[in-house]
């Protein structure tokens, strides 16, 4: 933004030059939007600063013990995150598991295959979908889910895996319809609207040529898919998943209704559970001393993982835009 | 010749698998969400009367509404929004009007990416260090800061998305006018978008106002009518997530119809957003 202050000479009689009125608030004006932007930086910063304070007490007391071990157990002041790192891990991982081709699924019927009337209303709800509170799911995960899981999922499975065998570990629990893998298909169809709607967005930046090309030298459907419009997008469609996984690694109340909120390290699919986000919210208010600090210090485990997942995705996606 | 019938057929058979499967998940998926859309209306619908809206959270066995939760949402979103919407604004309009390509720039404008998809339950810790731990109390502010934390990003990325949708040209002639820069930024681009920041204001007050986590820690709960934000304040979310977890069946069915109020809600925040998004690339 050049100033223009030199005035052509014959004229410099008849026009007064003055400075147009506001122009000292310029700079002024530039600071407010930088400092707002700093605000932001300094907010995250912030947020792993002050976790990184809040949870030292209990990352000194146990030191790389505190990632290993398994044991949580406010009653003896002894705290290990391998329980819920790994809960956190497992129910994100068979989400994604769960949801990715499911998601996939939607995207290609919705660009590819649905009749032109339904394909806004259909792509429109799922976008909707996407923005329904975690909480709302977490209910339904409660009070309808897990009544119907626990009588035709969980007691058939129980009860048909021959003892001693991989399956009667794998099933191994209390078949109430909460725990590991409930709290995974809950979590699976809380990213889905929101990982279909972000695929389902890239699939259409494809340039209608690309498609019509790889149509018109006879490839099927589906090979357009795979073979064509696929790969073009596929950084971000990686991006668009890891997104998906951020959600679910961070999700709190869908999963705290359903998990079942056991510390112990997870040994079947329909065992008690927790995530380090569900064990923050079930016990950070009612917990004082070490056992805060401890939480905290999960808190900061996780926002190292998901911030390294969060930073890959967008690197991804940015990617995908310019490229 | 055989051969490439055959081949024909194979790849016609893959399509046909591929596009059953296609047609499967999605028919799967859309009676996920609407047997989670139809379990909120008919659990919720029932409990929807002028009570909720008139009356305070009861303890088990009597009758109540959500009034001082519905009350505490709105004063912690309103406040929250207030935050976010100036700082929001003011940082999208500095990463698009003055950042640029700089280094810093593109330091804030990635990590605002990810700070808008962080776990919303950190934000909360994050303000219990640094609002409610020192001054000793869970507080309304807290809970609104909160809010705003996670609203901001939203806010930052639309405003910087739109601005830049406006042409360069846009700006040449403000300043070619004489006119200070940031009098062309308030009255030539922020008014040229004014339904894109809106949408985006929008679209940030739909994702917080149904954001429980953050307020678990930061304003609590009240079972009491309250406007004093700098007591614990109770917020729909965390009404919801408290009466759903008790055994009663009557707190239970407050919950749903706390939760039908905050999707209903939401989904007409979200709706309006879409629609305003919409009207100008018509014209």
């Amino acid at each position: 933004m050049s100033t223009i202050d030199a005035p052509a000479p014959g004229l410099a009689k008849s026009i007064r030059r003055t400075t147009p009125r506001g122009k000292a608030i310029d700079p002024i004006f530039e600071g407010l939007c930088f400092a707002a932007a700093t605000a932001l930086l300094a907010a995250l910063g912030g947020v792993l600063i002050s976790l990184f304070i809040g949870g030292w007490p209990a990352l000194s007391k146990f030191g790389f013990g505190f990632l290993t071990g398994v044991t949580w157990d406010p009653v003896k002041d002894v705290y290990g995150a391998a329980g819920p790192m790994v809960g956190t891990l497992i129910t994100s991982a068979v989400a994604l598991a769960i949801s990715l081709p499911i998601a996939g699924g939607v995207a290609f019927f919705l660009v590819e295959l649905c009749p032109a009337p339904l394909r806004r209303p259909i792509g429109t709800a799922v976008e909707l979908l996407a923005g329904i509170p975690s909480i709302v799911y977490g209910m339904w995960g409660l009070f309808v889910f897990a009544p119907y899981f626990a009588a035709h999922v969980e007691t058939p499975l129980m009860t048909s895996a021959a003892p001693g065998s991989f399956a009667e570990q794998l099933f191994s629990g209390v078949p109430n319809g909460t725990g590991v893998l409930a709290a995974s298909i809950i979590l699976a169809i809380m990213i889905l609207p929101f990982m279909a709607a972000t695929l389902r967005e890239l699939l259409m930046t494809v340039p209608a040529q690309v498609r019509e090309s790889a149509y018109g030298l006879g490839a099927t459907t589906g090979e357009v898919v795979m073979k064509v419009t696929l790969p073009y997008v596929r950084r971000g469609a990686i991006g668009a998943v890891m997104l998906g996984l951020g959600r679910a690694l961070g999700e709190t109340m869908a999963v705290t209704f359903i998990i079942g909120n056991s510390h112990d390290f997870p040994t079947g699919l329909f065992v008690a559970g927790s995530t380090i986000a569900s064990t923050i919210a079930s016990e950070f208010n009612e917990a004082s001393g070490l056992q805060a600090s401890a939480l905290i210090a999960l808190g900061l485990v996780l926002f190292l993982i998901t911030f390294t997942v969060l930073a890959l995705a967008r690197l991804m996606l940015r990617t995908q835009v310019k490229g | 010749m055989a051969v490439s019938t055959r081949r024909i057929a194979a790849r016609k058979l893959s399509n046909l698998a591929f596009v059953g499967f296609c047609l499967l998940v999605t028919a799967i998926a859309l009676t996920a969400l609407a047997l989670i859309l139809y379990s909120l209306v008919s659990q919720g619908l029932g409990g929807l009367n002028l009570d909720i809206f008139t009356k305070d959270t009861p303890a088990a066995g009597t009758p109540g509404g959500l009034l001082n939760a519905i009350i505490g949402s709105v004063l912690m979103a309103g406040l929250g929004m207030v935050i976010a919407v100036v700082i929001g604004i003011l940082a999208g309009t500095w990463l698009a009007e003055y950042a640029g390509e700089s280094r810093y720039g593109v330091v804030v404008r990635f990590l605002n990416d990810v700070l808008l998809s962080a776990p919303s339950i950190l934000v909360g810790l994050f303000v219990y260090e640094i609002l409610v731990h020192p001054f000793g109390s869970f507080s309304g502010y807290a809970g609104a800061v909160a809010l705003a934390l996670l609203a901001a990003p939203v806010i930052t990325r639309t405003t910087e998305d739109v601005l830049k949708l406006q042409p360069i040209a846009l700006r040449e002639s403000g300043v070619a006018l004489g006119t200070p820069v940031w009098t062309v930024i308030r009255t030539i681009l922020w008014r040229g978008s004014t339904s894109g920041l809106l949408t985006g204001a929008l679209l940030a007050f739909a994702r917080i106002s149904g954001e429980t986590a953050p307020l678990l820690f930061t304003a609590l709960n009240n079972q009491f009518r309250s406007f004093d934000m700098s007591k614990p304040m109770a917020s729909l979310p965390v009404a919801i997530y408290q009466d759903a977890l008790t055994p009663y069946n009557d707190l239970n069915r407050l919950a749903w119809t706390g939760a039908l109020i905050i999707a209903a809600s939401v989904l007409t925040i979200t709706i309006a957003a879409r629609f305003l998004s919409k009207e100008p690339r018509r014209s």
